[in-house]
């Protein structure tokens, strides 16, 4: 049976206008169809990646619901990925379905006040009482925390270590009473993001994802993914540049020459991005996702602010003005959605979410490059006698 | 149009690998840089060995016609190469521009250039672009007369393809007067060329459209050889700064250094993207191939100049020198930004290309 032949069949016996929404979503997991990449048993047929287009196309095309990926981008993006990478058995069976399904939507409890681009500094505490770890410590800068059911959680294990080597990764339980959540206010008005406090949180020795100490390795490939699906667009003038190319041309009279010339340099860059985008993928197609991600969202977010700066000045008059600066707490990110003033200062975060773009040329300059390593005080020392 | 593929299948890999080898013993950067100083004795036996025994002049030819029946993909990894070893032959000029022209054509040159046995040049200014003004001789009774300067490729040329009265005339090289020209890039040393009452055969009877489409073909391979150069520049800039030594460290250590290298990574990166694109869509007729071409352009040229201006800064006094292979890249590069239309050119083009009117 093809796969389209597959999707039909499925469409066939799960009519997309009677059946429940989130019977329909569960079924497609259990048909292997929801990632298809994904191994079988896992909502997945172990076939290539680029093959999911297909068969989302025919989904959509059939009016089938969605499970609105948008909503739930780290626990598509980051999440599943790591737990397939990393999780047991049970893991994978517990918490891919209603991830896929958008029944449980993640978050990434990674940074803290004291470790943001030095991530592997955490200081949050994880003590194992039994077979449960009792979690102590703050979080910060937490996207989507105030939906989420379940996080991505790096947390300390061991201080004698060195830093890289005393972290343990684990899956969190949002609705722990110990986890107290706070609106964390942002340069567009809003609040997507949120300060977490974790007050003796419990979680049970089985949502640990990899070994005691194995929590840098993990986190990396939760990271290397972020890169990745942050760098995404497949369609020419998908994201930022569409909409500057449609303000362009709905207003004749605004433009001038300088701002012509910018906006094709920046339509080029976007073109590439994108084909450079497409390229990556297809080389990542079959294997992991690697540093070279890391040069695309460096790109991708320099690009994104130049066209959303652009776009204002463009706008003239109209661009001095702002939708809302009320605060309020999205249950998604959309960089190109509102109004023009709005994505300019998003954008602004897509060079320091993820990876600043300094730690990113870091990165690519020492894994793709192979130059050396910044110096590194505190690299084999315990983590417990670094000064902070 | 993102289904095709940006990657090098197994036998360009492998046409790569043997074209690599070939110029390591063939193509020295000393043999270039002597070029500068009127030796031009590298030129002719590796030509000869590429474009005859290793076929590459017949690639973009059918089979039926006397040629491989590759593609623009192959085209593209041979450029690559050869731009990444400055390498003096009229292997765009010839077997890419000119033989396009000649496509679609039953002249038999077209057999000739395939064969390696003919080389030709398109005469134009080398910096025409796929929709620029084209340079015409004036044509009567079957004989031309006028003159074309700063043309590409004529220097090697024994056949000159010119444009007059929309027709396009094959000219022998010997009943022109070809009068090589100093140029900013010695290793594609350009040649004003002179006919006074030359007998022409005509070739192809549309010639303006065939020329524009022999142009953009230029456009989107030259991007390949830019990528070329662009890797070259930055693999021996990246190889240098690990070994060089100041202040008690490597230089490549120096975060300032890092992150300006990691950024050409960046570009040299998404000029591959672009490059692949603009061959791949050549290679199939894609009608996306004219805006691939000329987003190719608008980006690969300018990236080529950076790295080689990067390269020679990078390396200090050394990267100054003559002896150092710096400069041959910095020659090549800021000559083929110019060539085929600047960057600037093809992104105005782009601008009613893809209706973003000015
Ligand atoms: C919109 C948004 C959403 C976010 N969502 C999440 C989330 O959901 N979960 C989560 O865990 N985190 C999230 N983050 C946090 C993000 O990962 C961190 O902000 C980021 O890693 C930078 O850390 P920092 O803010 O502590 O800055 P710092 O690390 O203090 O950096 C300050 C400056 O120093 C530079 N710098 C630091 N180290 C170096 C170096 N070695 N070399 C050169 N320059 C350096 C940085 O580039 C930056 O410019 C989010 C951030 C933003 C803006």
């Amino acid at each position: 049976m093809t796969l389209a032949e597959r999707v039909a069949a499925f469409l066939e016996a799960h009519d997309p206008a009677s059946t429940d929404r989130l019977e329909f979503l569960r079924a497609r997991y259990d048909a292997g169809l929801a990632w298809v990449h994904y191994p079988e048993g896992h909502g997945g047929l172990g076939l290539e990646q680029a093959l999911q287009a297909e068969v989302d196309r025919l989904f959509a095309e059939a009016g089938a619901p969605t499970n609105q990926p948008e909503k739930n981008g780290i626990g598509l993006g980051m999440a599943a990925p790591t737990i397939l990478a990393f999780g047991t058995d049970e893991q994978k069976k517990r918490f891919l379905r209603p991830l896929w399904t958008g029944e449980e939507i993640w978050c990434q409890l990674f940074s803290e006040p004291g470790a943001g681009s030095d991530l592997a500094n955490v200081s949050t505490r994880a003590v194992l009482d039994g077979d449960e770890w009792v979690v102590n410590g703050q979080k910060v800068w937490t996207s989507g925390a105030h939906n989420a059911r379940f996080a991505i959680l790096v947390a300390r294990t061991d201080p004698d270590q060195p830093k890289h080597f005393g972290l343990t990764y684990f899956l969190a339980d949002m609705t722990d009473p110990g986890v107290d959540v706070r609106p964390l206010r942002q340069i567009t008005g809003e609040a997507e993001f949120n300060e977490v406090f974790l007050s003796d949180v419990r979680v049970p020795d089985a949502q640990r994802l990899g070994a005691v100490g194995e929590g840098w390795k993990v986190a990396n490939a939760t990271l290397n993914n972020e890169r990745v699906s942050i760098g995404k667009s497949a369609e020419r003038e998908t994201g930022m540049i569409g909409v500057v190319a449609r303000t362009w041309r709905e207003h004749p009279e605004r433009r001038t020459p300088e701002l012509h010339d910018r906006l094709l340099r920046l339509w080029v860059d976007a073109e590439v991005a994108r084909l450079t985008g497409t390229r990556l993928r297809q080389k990542l197609a079959q294997g992991q996702p690697g540093p070279e991600g890391s040069a695309m969202k460096l790109g991708f977010a320099r690009i994104a602010q130049q066209l959303s700066g652009l776009e204002l000045e463009l706008l003239g008059e109209d661009g001095l003005r702002y939708s809302d600066w009320t605060l309020v707490r999205p249950d998604h990110v959309d960089f190109t959605g509102r109004d023009a003033g709005y994505r300019y200062l998003r954008a602004k975060g897509n060079s320091i979410e993820g990876g600043t773009s300094e730690i990113l040329r870091n990165i690519v300059a020492e894994r793709v490059l192979g130059l050396p390593g910044e110096p590194r005080v505190d690299k084999d020392v315990p983590w417990k006698e670094i000064p902070r | 149009m993102s289904d095709l593929d940006l990657l090098y299948t197994e036998v360009e890999d492998d046409l790569r690998a043997s074209l690599r080898d070939l110029l390591a013993a063939r193509c020295d950067s000393s043999a270039v840089t002597a070029m500068y100083d009127g030796d031009r004795s590298v030129v002719d036996p590796l030509w000869k060995e590429l474009a005859a025994n290793l076929g590459l002049a017949g690639l973009l030819v059918p089979e039926d016609q006397g040629g491989q029946g590759a593609s623009a993909r192959e085209a593209a990894v041979v450029l690559e190469e050869l731009g990444r070893t400055v390498a003096p032959v009229p292997f765009l000029t010839s077997a890419v521009i000119a033989t396009t022209a000649l496509l679609g054509s039953d002249a038999p040159l077209l057999a000739e250039l395939a064969a390696g046995e003919r080389t030709a040049a398109l005469a134009l200014p080398w910096s025409t672009a796929p929709d620029g003004p084209l340079t015409a001789v004036a044509v009567e009774g079957g004989r031309l007369t006028g003159t074309v300067t700063s043309v590409a490729g004529a220097v090697e040329a024994d056949v000159l393809l010119v444009l007059a009265d929309g027709f396009l005339y094959a000219v022998a090289a010997a009943d022109a007067k070809v009068t090589p020209v100093v140029s900013l890039d010695m290793s594609r040393q350009l040649a004003d060329v002179r006919v006074d009452g030359a007998v022409g055969t005509l070739v192809v009877e549309d010639g303006e459209p065939a020329v524009r489409r022999a142009l953009d073909a230029g456009a989107a391979m030259l991007a390949s050889e830019q990528l070329g150069v662009a890797r070259w520049c930055l693999e021996t800039t990246v190889e240098y700064l690990k070994i060089r030594r100041q202040f008690g460290r490597v230089v490549g250590g120096f975060q300032a250094l890092k992150h300006r290298l990691a950024d050409l990574y960046t570009g040299v990166e998404s000029s591959a993207a672009a490059a692949r694109y603009a061959a791949a869509t050549l290679a199939e007729n894609d009608p996306d191939a004219t805006i691939a071409a000329a987003v190719a352009q608008a980006y690969a040229s300018d990236l080529a100049v950076l790295a080689a201006e990067e390269a020679v800064q990078l390396h200090g006094g050394i990267g100054m020198t003559w002896e150092h292979p710096a400069h041959l890249y910095l020659k090549r590069a800021k000559s083929d930004q110019i060539a085929l239309g600047t960057a600037g050119a093809h992104r105005a083009r782009l601008a009613g290309l893809v209706d973003l009117p000015a």
